[in-house]
């Protein structure tokens, strides 16, 4: 029987009491983890008090400004980043000592490699990505904000509430063992009635309604909010794919929280959607997951096809080439990633001509990422190329990027996948497009856009250490993991006893620890940047000789975005103006500006949110019922509560924008020689060349 | 907002005479809204597909021959369909309104407030459905066919449920601080919402009970 106070909780729920009680190896490094919650919980509270920045915290949580949100979802997913690349390096590890028995217990590694992949996809890569389109894309489309301010701050609540859930998790009782795809009916509550299960469901559950609405928060701003002239052949091609990735978002995820809903069902009322028995069907659960997870790759590249689209226009100094024909292959992508989720059960027993047809789809996507690299490769070309840490990155990516698409190629033949599917080969091939594609898109986006959302410009060194780190641990770190599948090294495997899988193992968990070394000197990046703010400022806010209208706006940008909404007549609307020396020419007129004010609504909801999981997860009904009813209460109060509205007046943005407007008129901007040093303060002066 | 309606690419709703700016608020949170309910029709149509691939899992238990009384089923439709229309006359009431008129507050609630009766109509027949159902031997846990059945028809009842429970929170709205921009925005919000599970009932009641029937 659950207690009716305390559910299933008791104290030897708490990892750090298990330590205590069973000191073994595997509950010291799960104890040090979850020891760093509340350690950290003290230390953030400590230091919040200490540099009295309660109040600026209470403002940037009830901010709904999208340039706030962006931030504090990227700050999000570096948190998170840290204890997906620990997890990461530890299984590596783990693996190259895994001869007859590493020290891990097999408990210990499943639930590492459920939580690492649970984590990086949801609380890392989607986050960042997020994060990046809060950022760039009402900035880009010239807008002042986003359609529904409030509704973004939801979005962000949500994440963070499951973002809570995956890592109280690892103080609290255990996350689940099944992978991060959760499938039954290894995940049901026959064979696992434990937390682990409950705790992946509701984490992503959560979180998936709040990107569902991110979704829909973009697909409108993109339609709606567009400023006068940005037609939709006019738009960066980075809002072109955000928006993609929004009708992805808006689709693909209901597949998700339904498959979510239909396991909490089976596990809390005993209902048969995916048992084995009573006429249960898991093949139903598998369908639905990838046909969520399937677009859910395309979400995490898509974003990062337009971070590099921007990049290899920008520091090419050129028109990106076949503008067009990125966009077609952008839509082409979307719709065919809907036509192929069954490739991931090839071997689960369909017909022949089924598989054929899955895998004839899938070889087609091929195509219009194929088109896209070539249009980078042809950008590029001729172009007055500046090799930035962005555009190590780039080159990054598109050598190993390439590499981890064929191989797909290789995957998506069904006769070939029966070889290789469920080895390392499909662990490589996964890793091989989802770093160089989305983490590096990621890293790249970071330098290039932090001086828009800091006002100064990270530093370069670092950053240039800090991306050959991550391309040559990747390298190390995954390749091998070719051959170990070929060799027929399966994943997720807690030990093994074939000698020969030794040294490649040895070989990629040397590589781990160079990625732990990347994600360290990236956190060094930022502190030395910071420490060193002054000197990297850029107030101007036009760094890199930017192209598209983010740029267009003093950095970091202010609350308002545009103190007079700009008027587009082609792409590259600011290289235009630039060239034409329009661009910071005085304005006439002001207007009073309104912004919707901050509001405590997403931050309570994402509380009572925060409690309906956890109270469900260890069947603590009172505190569910009660948070639920929260949640019901605050939507109703709030519907009472007209947003309101903060009224800047135009005196305020007349100062602000006619100092910034003389500042740039006056200065004399730095060719793209000096892009890097002291001397950028975010005034570019483009080079003399003819622009192709 | 800056924007006037001859610079605006979208001419935005039509909700009264004159109602200036409020037209081309009316769009993008309308337009957002249906974005919304389109990944809402994606997950009634993930809870169709498992309905439709689980019809021959009885498990031994009983099928629809054995559970369904199509007469309650044909009142809930009547309830449903009479409180679309209902929905559609408050929806009409916002438009109704003239410059030299009083708004026609009282109107509106009447139409908002029998909307919501049709509505728990509806939803009383439902549970008791349920109930006779579960004493046939057809609960949920049954089998794989009851569990979809339930959660599918269910699904579709959580969202009546929570129209009404809107429905009453707009009527509170408007009887505490009138038919103002916001409460007019949210009868619109509410009101496609509403025909949104019409049409979703229309399916059920084709796919689930004629279809298990025929």
């Amino acid at each position: 029987m659950v207690d009716p106070i305390f559910g299933k909780l008791t104290w030897d729920s708490v990892i750090l009491v298990q330590e205590v009680e069973d000191p073994n190896l595997n509950t010291f490094i799960t104890s040090g983890a979850a020891g760093m919650i509340p350690v950290g919980a003290v230390l953030i509270v400590v230091l919040l008090t200490w540099l009295k920045w309660w109040k600026p915290f209470f403002g940037w949580i009830t901010s709904v400004d999208h340039k706030k949100i962006g931030i504090m979802y990227i700050l999000f997913a570096v948190i998170m980043l840290f204890r997906g690349v620990v997890e990461g390096t530890l299984m590596r590890v783990h693996q190259a000592t895994a001869l007859n028995g590493g020290f891990l217990s097999s408990d210990h590694f499943n639930q590492l490699f459920t939580t690492h992949g649970t984590n990086m996809i949801f609380f890392v890569a989607m986050p960042f990505l997020i994060g990046l389109i809060n950022i760039a894309v009402p900035l880009q489309i010239g807008a002042r904000d986003v359609a529904f301010p409030r509704l973004n701050q939801i979005s962000l609540g949500l994440t963070g509430a499951g973002g809570f859930l995956i890592t109280i998790s690892l103080l609290i009782g255990e996350f689940a063992t099944g992978g991060w795809t959760g499938y039954p009916s290894y995940n049901g509550s026959l064979v696992n009635p434990g937390v682990g299960p409950d705790y992946w469901i509701l984490s992503i559950g959560l979180s998936g309604i709040g990107s569902t609405l991110t979704g829909v928060n973009f697909a409108v701003t993109i339609y709606k909010m567009r400023t006068k002239g940005m037609e939709y052949m006019r738009m960066p091609l980075f809002t072109w794919t955000a928006l993609c990735t929004s009708i992805l978002l808006i689709l693909a995820m209901p597949p998700l929280t339904a498959c979510c809903v239909m396991l909490g069902l089976d596990r809390y009322l005993g209902f048969h959607f995916f048992t084995n028995d009573m006429g249960g069907n898991l093949m139903n659960f598998i369908n639905l997951f990838w046909m969520f997870g399937h677009p859910e790759v395309y979400i995490l590249i898509l974003p990062a096809f337009g971070v590099m689209s921007e990049i290899a226009s920008t520091f090419s100094a050129k028109r990106l080439y076949g503008y067009t024909g990125i966009v077609a292959a952008t839509m082409c992508i979307s719709v065919l990633s809907f036509m192929v989720w069954l490739h991931h059960f090839f071997t689960m027993g369909q017909s022949t001509t089924v598989n054929a047809a899955f895998g004839i789809a899938t070889l087609l996507i091929s195509i219009p990422t194929g088109v896209k690299v070539y249009d980078w490769l042809a950008t590029l070309w001729g172009g007055r190329i500046r090799f930035t840490t962005p555009m190590i990155y780039l080159s990054g990516f598109f050598i190993l990027f390439v590499m981890g698409g064929l191989s797909g190629v290789i995957l998506a033949n069904p006769t070939l996948d029966y070889q290789i599917h469920n080895s390392l080969f499909l662990v490589a091939h996964f890793h091989n497009v989802i770093l160089p594609g989305t983490l590096f898109g990621i890293l790249a986006a970071i330098h290039y856009w932090f001086p828009k959302m800091f006002g100064f410009r990270l530093l370069e060194n670092y950053g240039r250490a800090t991306a050959f780190c991550w391309i040559f641990g990747f390298c190390l770190t995954f390749l091998p993991l070719y051959p170990l599948g070929l060799m027929g090294m399966t994943r997720r495997t807690v030990d093994y006893s074939d000698p020969a899988y030794v040294p490649l193992m040895v070989i990629s968990g040397v590589g781990a620890l160079f990625l732990s070394l990347a994600f360290i000197l990236l956190l060094l990046t930022f502190w030395r940047s910071i420490v060193h703010r002054k000197k990297q400022q850029n107030p101007i806010g036009d760094p890199w000789d930017g192209r598209t209208l983010e740029w267009w706006t003093p950095s970091p940008a202010p609350e308002w975005n545009f103190a007079v909404l700009p008027e587009v007549d082609s792409r590259d609307a600011f290289t235009t103006a630039k060239q034409n020396g329009t661009a910071y020419q005085p304005i006439e007129k002001y207007e009073d500006i309104e912004m919707p004010a901050n509001t405590f609504y997403g931050v309570i909801l994402a509380v009572f949110v925060c409690g309906l999981g956890f109270g469900l997860v260890w069947y603590i009904w009172w505190m569910a019922i009660a948070s639920f009813l929260g949640c019901i209460v605050t939507m109703i109060v709030y519907a009472f509560i007209p947003s309101k509205e903060n009224i800047i007046p135009a005196e305020e943005v007349r100062r602000v924008d006619e100092a910034w407007r003389r500042e740039a008129r006056e200065g004399r901007g730095i060719t793209r020689d000096d892009e890097t040093t002291v001397a950028n303060k975010g005034l570019a002066r483009p080079d003399e060349l003819p622009a192709i | 907002m800056s924007t006037t309606t001859e610079e605006s690419l979208h001419p935005g709703l039509n909700l009264g005479e004159e109602h200036g700016e409020d037209h081309l608020e009316a769009e993008t949170s309308v337009f957002g809204f249906w974005v919304f309910m389109m990944s809402d029709l994606v997950t009634f149509g993930m809870f169709f597909a498992v309905f439709a691939s689980s019809t021959t899992a009885l498990a031994g238990g009983p099928g629809p021959k054995e559970l369904f009384d199509l007469g309650s089923v044909a009142w809930q439709t009547a309830f449903l369909l009479l409180s679309s229309l209902t929905s559609g006359m408050a929806v009409l009431c916002l438009k109704q309104e003239h410059a030299d008129r009083v708004f026609p507050r009282k109107q509106l609630v009447f139409w908002l407030l029998l909307t919501v009766l049709l509505g728990c109509g509806f939803l009383y027949r439902e549970v008791s459905d349920f109930i006779d159902m579960a004493a046939k031997g057809g609960p949920p846990t049954r089998s794989g066919y009851l569990s979809s059945l339930w959660s599918l028809v269910g699904l579709h009842g959580v969202h009546v449920t929570s129209g009404i429970l809107w429905c009453l929170v707009i009527v509170a709205g408007i009887l505490a601080q009138g038919v103002n921009q916001a409460w007019k925005l949210t009868i619109l919000r509410w009101a496609v919402f509403w025909h949104f599970l019409d049409i979703v009932w229309i399916a059920i009641f084709s796919f689930v009970f004629l279809g298990g029937l025929l």
